[in-house]
């Protein structure tokens, strides 16, 4: 183990003089390797934070593009990268951020062919995706690889969050165990979202990350975050493992990676259920 | 009995935008039987073609998902809130 340079101990005074974090800590956080997948909404403040606390990689998943319509919300980009890779946008600005970051850039689209092999080199998984087929598939190979995963959804005002420790705790097919049928959501449309809504969402997921390298505190584990931006309130409902979960359960049905047909090429059919999905 | 129901914002054009209404009922099932005869379409975005609730929906009373009660016949007070917790998937990139 290499001794902090004097540039990181200023760097990382404010972790450093924490008792719950310490040198002790900052070291775990630099020697941890996060996965990110998506760099828009919530993967944003996601990064920011937690290339700033020195996660030593991160990994990042996405193959769009940056567009004009990302950056109301999507904080890791700026104007001039409209059309740039959001990869390589991502890590350059997170690599401006803290130097001592090594990011890691996986610009493809996850499938089950492809997850297990990305994210067995590392510890944790935080997704920010936009939608039900990668959730399910990112869940489900976590269940299946044991990674702990932030998990997190947006909608207009409103956000999810969820911290997933197989083994230990339920999964996301405990709280939801099938994703809308296709057809049932408006896909993809307009629905919007209010930019610091992501912000706020996103954030905790950082925060819970940390955490997690850390050892401290206790993780939203069995607990569903509910946030509320005009409300301004914060609830929590309980998620409770459970025993015929399709993934985790005690007999699991779920015992390869499924690849659901994707809703973005549906778009306009069929009516809307309760459930949508926005653009982010 | 008079409880508190809270909509998803996915809903909110069915309740003419309302977060939050009083509906009545005994159970949960008449509790939402009494806001489908007001606001009609809400049952058709909660039930599937069989009749149950559908798997991307949660429905809590006092915070209390109801698959740990007693289903739709868990039974209700004054007062009781309960909330409809569609899952949603918003968050990353855009996606067309």
């Amino acid at each position: 183990m290499t001794a902090f340079t004097e540039e990181q101990i200023e760097r990382y005074s404010r972790h450093i003089i924490l008792p719950e974090v310490g040198g002790k800590g900052q070291r775990k956080l630099l020697e941890s390797k996060v996965l990110v997948v998506g760099a828009g909404g919530l993967g944003s403040p996601v990064c920011l934070y937690l290339a700033a606390a020195g996660v030593g990689t991160i990994g990042l998943v996405d193959s769009d593009v940056v567009e004009l319509s990302n950056l109301q919300r999507q904080v890791l980009h700026a104007t001039s990268d409209v059309g740039r890779s959001k990869c390589l946008s991502a890590r350059e600005t997170m690599e401006a951020i803290n130097p001592d970051v090594r990011v890691v850039t996986h610009d493809l689209r996850l499938s089950s062919a492809n997850i297990l092999d990305i994210i067995r080199d590392y510890d944790i998984v935080v997704d920010g995706s936009d939608n039900f087929p990668t959730r399910y598939l990112v869940n489900d190979a976590c269940v299946m690889s044991g990674k702990p995963l932030s998990h997190a959804g947006i909608l207009r005002f409103e956000g999810q969050v969820t911290t997933i420790i197989p083994g230990q705790g339920p999964c996301y097919r405990c709280l939801y165990p099938e994703p809308p049928p296709p057809g049932m959501v408006p896909s993809c449309q307009e629905a919007g979202i209010l930019g610091a809504t992501a912000g706020v969402v996103g954030t905790i997921q950082a925060a819970e990350v940390l955490k997690l390298i850390l050892g401290i505190g206790n993780p939203l584990a069995g607990r569903l975050l509910l946030y509320n931006a005009l409300d301004m309130t914060f609830r929590e409902v309980a998620v409770v493992r459970q025993p015929e979960c399709p993934v985790c359960g005690d007999n699991p049905t779920v015992t390869e990676l499924i690849d659901y047909e994707e809703f973005c090429s549906l778009r306009g059919r069929g009516t809307a259920a309760v459930s949508e999905e926005v653009t982010s | 009995m008079s409880v508190k129901v809270r909509i998803p914002t996915p809903l909110q054009p069915l309740t003419d935008h309302q977060p939050e209404l009083e509906a009545s009922g005994e159970t949960l099932r008449e509790v939402l039987a009494n806001l489908e005869e007001r606001y009609p379409g809400i049952r058709e975005r909660l039930y599937d073609d069989g009749g149950t609730l559908r798997r991307f929906v949660n429905v809590y009373v006092n915070d209390e998902d109801i698959r740990f009660l007693k289903g739709e016949d868990t039974a209700l007070s004054d007062g009781d809130e309960i909330s409809i917790v569609p899952a949603i998937a918003g968050g990353g990139p855009a996606c067309g």
